[in-house]
């Protein structure tokens, strides 16, 4: 089984902040990690080719050069090959043009199954992936948190708020990955030398896409989205739990909390 | 071309040290001090990701990475704990590279593949009651029988640090008592072996999880093929994988000074007296700068000595230096931690009184301070004719 697992570098924003006048991210001093969704999609990979030997894991990162070393530390964990799509003509890049430029890069590879983080936390879109779904013609399952292989097909457990769905989805198909799905492994003193000494990250910028990439939807020209305004996410307040109340009492207690806050 | 900054390929290995200690030792750290045990669950998951068999071929089955990697892996863990360190050094820069170094092909297939695969665990063991300093002084004994095939043990060792769970020791034993250290060999004993005796865990001031036991020896019949190197080079062997262990002293000595101060620095900036931070007064300043000014300078020495060792020079005068300092650094900075700390820096609430106790052992084992000043004496006398 060939398995590509698709990740981003992204700064630690348990460590990063909003600059409160010009609403960007302050990154300065900031160390970069795996975005943790997709470390997690690599421990899932790793674990799948575990289970079915002879499989092999490649990790595809775009992003700038320093992108290497998150690819470096995939490699450590176990990835077998790893590939950096990387240039200033896919800078300035949105969800839709970064999805186009990977589905680009995906198209020259072979694969039976694409795993993608559910989110970067530095953007907390959730739409890269599914969006190289779509560009490649590809079922999608988001959300997993587990993943079994069945014959030619996965069965995945697509999480929601209050359950979770089984999905059996033909293979190839994309997944994309929540943490929970797999506790990363930890990198090994063998595996980083082997990820400096005999292993590469292949990079690919435009010209090495050419022939599969609409340059009309790469980088900054090709990316649609304006972004009008970011903050800094408030938590949810914890809900209340009524119960043991009649159908009635429930309704009473409902209308009344909606009243309260002014919203009927 | 000097050059003080760290590979990617080191910087990698340093964040995988870094998150393991934070993960997996620090929840740990204070229970086994307390309980005197080391955790053997710990143990294991340290050999998984390969940190006892850093700086071995991966020919064997190790890390396959350099000294300098060797000693970044020995701060990042001493940092959190030394007792991690300690057990890791024994076992990396004592008890290996005598085998390494001097074994016989068959000898590393047999032992060092597993010691540096993650599968055993090595000890090391040299010093006796009567000669610590002055290892000459050994009395431990080893007769070949008549036939030759075998060595017969007689003696005691002291201080073997991880003799408590250890799967192979290295043994330093006379073969020809009338020689001196010109008489002493070196032998692999394995675990189990009739005549091995395993005492007690020694109670110590610090590094109080590490296993340190007295190994006796009772009429123990080694295999002659377990002789390492030749008859009578033994303390020649000895000598040497202790120039090389003071690296991995002096890494531990700057991570546990480096720990301290972090420590320190942290609880500075919470702490409130006279209406600030104690982080804010002058005089608080003023010490960490001085201390963080005496790691950084036991750091580079102890990375002098760990390049020239990667690039086989002659490295016995510099490891002993970098001990030597680093380990006066350990003991002043986790001093003045918990002084900065106050009752609570003494209190068993923070690491920091942990690390002060730890600490203390830098200046002995491996070589006291004393006998740095001897190894590295004619080094410096020397360079000027």
């Amino acid at each position: 089984m060939k398995i590509v697992v698709c990740a981003k570098q992204v700064p630690d924003t348990t460590e990063v902040k909003l600059d409160p006048k010009t609403g960007t991210l302050i990154r300065d001093g900031v160390p970069s990690i795996i975005n943790p969704d997709d470390k997690a999609g690599i421990e899932a990979a790793l674990q799948l080719k575990e289970k079915c030997p002879g499989s092999t894991v490649t990790v595809l990162s775009m992003g700038p050069a320093q992108a290497d070393v998150a690819l470096r530390e995939a490699l450590a964990m176990g990835c077998d090959e790893a590939i950096l799509v990387t240039d200033r003509a896919f800078g300035g890049a949105d969800t839709w043009a970064t999805s186009s430029t990977i589905a680009a890069a995906l198209k020259k590879i072979d694969y039976d199954v694409i795993i993608t983080g559910r989110q970067a936390i530095d953007g907390d879109t959730a739409q890269v992936g599914p969006q190289i779904a779509e560009h490649l013609g590809l079922p999608q399952v988001s959300y997993a948190e587990n993943v079994e292989i069945d014959g030619d097909c996965l069965k995945v457990q697509r999480q929601f708020e209050d359950r979770y769905h089984i999905i059996k989805v033909k293979m190839p198909c994309v997944i994309t990955a929540l943490a929970e799905l797999a506790e990363p492994r930890y990198m090994t003193v063998a595996g980083i030398v082997d990820a400096y000494d005999s292993k590469e990250v292949k990079v690919w910028g435009l010209e090495d896409l050419k022939d599969t990439v609409d340059e009309a939807n790469i980088g900054l020209k090709g990316s649609p989205t304006r972004v009008k305004q970011s903050f800094t996410k408030q938590p949810k307040a914890a809900g209340t739990v009524l119960k043991d109340l009649t159908p009635d009492e429930a309704v009473d207690a409902i209308v009344a909390k909606l009243k309260e806050k002014y919203i009927i | 071309m000097v050059d003080f900054k760290l590979t990617n390929k080191q910087l990698l290995a340093k964040k995988l040290f870094a998150e393991f200690a934070e993960k997996e030792i620090k929840p740990l750290s204070s229970e086994m001090d307390e309980t005197e045990v080391f955790n053997l669950e710990l143990l294991e998951k340290m050999k998984k990701i390969g940190l006892m068999g850093i700086p071995y071929d991966k020919k064997y089955g190790g890390g396959g990475a350099d000294i300098l990697t060797y000693a970044v892996a020995m701060e990042e863990i001493s940092k959190v704990d030394a007792s991690c360190g300690i057990t890791m050094s024994v076992h990396n820069s004592l008890c290996c590279p005598c085998i390494n170094d001097f074994g016989t092909e068959e000898q590393k297939e047999k032992y060092l593949r597993p010691l540096v695969n993650g599968t055993w665990s090595g000890c090391f063991s040299l010093t006796e009651p009567g000669a610590g300093t002055d290892a000459s002084g050994a009395k431990t004994i080893a007769e070949k029988t008549e036939d030759g095939k075998y060595y017969i043990l007689n003696g005691q060792k002291v201080f073997a640090t991880n003799g408590g769970f250890a799967d192979v020791y290295v043994v330093f034993a006379l073969t020809d008592k009338t020689k001196g250290p010109k008489g002493m060999s070196a032998f692999i004993v394995e675990k189990g072996t009739p005549g091995v005796i395993v005492g007690e865990n020694i109670k110590r001031m610090g590094i109080r999880a590490a296993s340190n036991v007295e190994l006796a020896f009772v009429d123990c019949k080694i295999p002659a093929e377990n002789l390492l190197g030749k008859e009578g080079k033994g303390y020649g062997i000895a000598m040497g994988a202790l120039a090389g262990g003071r690296i991995g002293i002096a890494a531990q000595a700057t991570g546990i000074a480096q720990g301290a101060l972090n420590e320190a620095i942290k609880y500075s900036k919470e702490r409130k007296q006279f209406g600030k931070p104690i982080s804010s007064f002058q005089h608080t300043q003023f010490q960490c700068v001085e201390m963080q000014t005496r790691i950084d300078a036991a750091r580079l020495l102890t990375w002098r000595a760990a390049k020239a060792k990667d690039d086989h020079e002659n490295y016995t005068p510099l490891s002993a230096m970098a001990k030597l300092y680093a380990s006066q650094v350990a003991v002043d900075v986790t001093r003045f931690a918990v002084q900065l700390m106050g009752g609570y820096g003494y209190s068993r609430e923070y690491p920091v009184e942990r690390m002060y106790r730890d600490a203390k052992i830098t200046e002995i084992y491996e070589g006291t301070s004393e006998a740095m000043k001897m190894v590295a004496g004619g080094a410096v006398m020397n360079a000027v004719k």
